[in-house]
């Protein structure tokens, strides 16, 4: 129980012993990715390719770019479930619009547009209304959906313009696919604004003590907002790509994201309790379960069992710290 | 009179039920006869046993979303059960049900209890985990009606006093449920160790152990759920189910459940239950596509919350961050 206790405490004291603890939990982390890594490459002769590398990447990018948004909301102590559905919904969007004929510049312009508006909803549900988000969104991840449903059935889109499919399938030098490079582009901004900016540090703040963080003037609701908003927009993101990659729509796309995405923001080393955790956490974690799923694939094991893992993975990274913690303080007391 | 209607959610909740009713026989005038009224509850009965699991977990400031996946592991392995060996008596398929559902409960009940993890992640996790197992337990399989014994599903639809027994099923688990909670030490406990976590430990309960039998029920229930599932839809497979647990935690929000724990009651699950009945029910009769259920159910989930927190008067506290409680928990010990 006084593990709590050690987390409250973090504000006045980052940088020493937690950022050490933090640190090793990366190392942690990275010594597994080389493992999972040296695994694969003896499992399979093709692996150890330059392109199958690339290919590789596809399993955890998309997901990824929604994990650095959902890292920040999980900082804060929200969370949100909606942003599979607000993915299937974006995509939707997207599709019905290249039915009617928009160009690649409008239907990018849709998907962020789709993912900014539920991005709003749901931060007006929990900052202006003040409702717990949790439940909020379980309510707008059926919304959501649910809207998915209504437009499309049983159907599917199609048709996307040629030059949608470079989000998704395009290469912007050699190997390196465009959606590697905008992982990147956003793991190195994200980083920035969480680790190097006075938003990111208040984002801390609100995680470690909303009430505290209230009283020395920072707009804990605006924040909040804000993140939604951010959250709401990778999701879009997110959505553009995986449609230019798969090509089609239909209303299930991306189902049980949700679940993968706060996996791998938990699995990077962002307390769930909130007020802790560092980007790079996750851009590791999403290396680690690109590789797991990858790997899993080359040996043919099926996408629910897989899911087992994912499942296994989640439970175990969040028990390993606390039960270690609890044997060491039964050792010193 | 308005205001009294709003401060007793039961009654408003009767009124709107019966206010739909009427208005969906102006559509189709056999709507509200009896004989459709009973097969309106049979067709909910499920979901109110789930929800009343799910209600008493709510109680305690926590969450489970693993229920629909434990109807459907349970679901499976007791039909796999009945076609692998036919002559075993019901009574035996049943008690394997309710303990197999009461191990997944518990299993959840654990985590939460022993290692304090949030709920939320935990259930999260053995989401995905149960419903890989009924994958694996089923090799994707699927067991058929002619592969199940005559009393294996013919016994929930047995009819008795103009409803089938599963309807009764339902009747005499809220009998239950609503003498456990009102009537004995565990549902004041339940009702403590949501409602104010720290005064439920100077009045001496221990609310992990609390937290964990109210898992258990809830995974006792879903176990029973299971049964009756397969029983009715006459098939087992690894989807079904899918997504329930949605439904359950609608129907606890829109029956005044509050996700804070600590308020709500019998009453309001089973009507909440019944209000998402009607609505289902209904849909078909007024013509609007069965695809636009979920985002039906995504928009009523929004609107009983924000109508619940206006109710509370407090500031929403979420189920993710228990720490003002564990805080004060921990102050005590």
């Amino acid at each position: 129980m006084s593990t709590m206790q050690e987390k409250r405490n973090i504000p006045d004291r980052l940088g020493t012993s937690t950022a050490r603890l933090l640190g090793s939990w990366e190392m942690l982390l990275l010594g597994v990715a080389i493992l999972i890594f040296i695994a694969n490459a003896f499992a399979s002769p093709y692996f150890l390719n330059a392109w199958n590398l690339s290919d590789a990447t596809f399993n955890f990018t998309e997901k990824a770019l929604v994990a650095f948004a959902m890292a920040l909301l999980i900082i804060a102590g929200e969370i949100d479930l909606s942003v599979a559905a607000i993915i299937a919904l974006a995509s939707t969007a997207m599709g019905a619009a290249a039915q009617a004929g928009v160009g690649s510049f409008g239907l990018v312009m849709i998907g962020i547009g789709v993912g900014l508006g539920c991005g709003i909803v749901n931060g007006t549900l929990v900052s202006v209304l003040r409702l717990p988000s949790i439940v909020v969104t379980i309510g707008t991840m059926s919304l959501f959906r649910g809207i998915a449903y209504i437009v499309l059935g049983d159907k599917a889109y199609g048709g996307y313009p040629d030059s949608f499919a470079y989000f998704g399938q395009g290469y912007v030098f050699w190997v390196i696919s465009f959606e590697f490079a905008l992982f990147v582009v956003f793991a190195i901004g994200f980083a920035i604004l969480l680790h190097a900016t006075n938003f990111g540090r208040r984002i801390y703040a609100i995680g470690n003590n909303e009430f505290a963080a209230r009283f020395s003037g920072i707009r804990v609701e605006r924040i909040k907002f804000i993140l939604f908003l951010l959250t709401g927009l990778m999701s879009g993101i997110a959505a553009i790509c995986l449609t230019s990659r798969l090509g089609s729509t239909r209303p299930s796309i991306a189902q049980g994201w949700e679940l993968e995405i706060v996996t791998m923001v938990v699995l990077g080393g962002i307390s769930i309790l909130g007020g802790s955790g560092r980007i790079g956490g996750v851009v590791i974690a999403a290396f680690v379960m690109g590789l797991v799923t990858f790997g899993l694939g080359l040996l043919n094991v099926p996408g629910i069992v897989m899911s087992i893992f994912i499942g296994l993975l989640l439970i175990v990274t969040i028990t390993l710290p606390i039960l270690i913690r609890q044997i060491r303080q039964r050792a010193t007391a | 009179m308005i205001k009294y209607l709003l401060r007793y959610r039961e009654i408003l909740l009767v009124v709107i039920i019966a206010v739909l009713l009427a208005a969906f026989s102006t559509r189709s005038p056999g709507f509200a006869r009896p004989a459709n009224l009973s097969n309106i509850f049979n067709d909910t009965s499920i979901l109110i046993i789930l929800a009343l699991g799910q209600m008493a977990v709510i109680l305690t400031k926590s969450i489970d979303l693993s229920v629909a996946a434990n109807v459907a592991f349970t679901g499976m392995a007791v039909a796999m059960l009945n076609a692998a060996y036919p002559g075993l008596p019901l009574i035996v398929i049943l008690a394997a049900a309710l303990g197999i559902g009461a191990v997944l409960g518990a299993l959840n009940g654990i985590l939460v209890w022993k290692l304090n993890i949030p709920s939320i992640v935990v259930t999260l996790g053995t989401l995905t985990i149960y419903r890989g197992m009924a994958f694996v337990l089923s090799g994707g399989g699927w067991v058929n009606a002619h592969q199940m014994t005559e009393p294996f599903l013919q016994t929930p639809r047995q009819i008795f006093l103009g409803l089938p027994l599963l309807g009764w099923t339902a009747i005499l688990i809220v009998a239950a449920m609503y003498l456990v909670m009102s009537r004995t030490l565990l549902g004041r406990a339940i009702y403590a160790s949501g409602g104010n976590p720290a005064a439920a430990v100077y009045a001496g309960i221990d609310v992990g152990r609390t937290r964990f039998l109210a898992f258990t029920i809830s995974g006792t229930l879903a176990g029973l759920c299971g049964y009756l599932w397969v029983s009715r839809y006459a098939v087992a497979y690894v989807d079904i189910a899918a997504g329930f647990e949605l439904d359950s935690v609608a129907a606890c929000v829109i029956g005044g459940i509050s996700t804070l724990g600590g308020i709500g009651s019998v009453a309001g699950a089973v009507l909440g239950s019944l209000f998402l009945g009607v609505i289902k029910n209904a849909l078909p009769v007024i013509n609007i596509s069965p695809f636009s259920q979920m985002a039906i159910s995504g928009a009523v989930i929004i609107a009983a919350v924000v109508f619940n927190a206006r109710q509370e008067r407090r500031r929403g506290r979420i189920i993710l961050r228990d720490r003002g409680a564990s805080e004060q928990i921990e102050g005590v010990t």
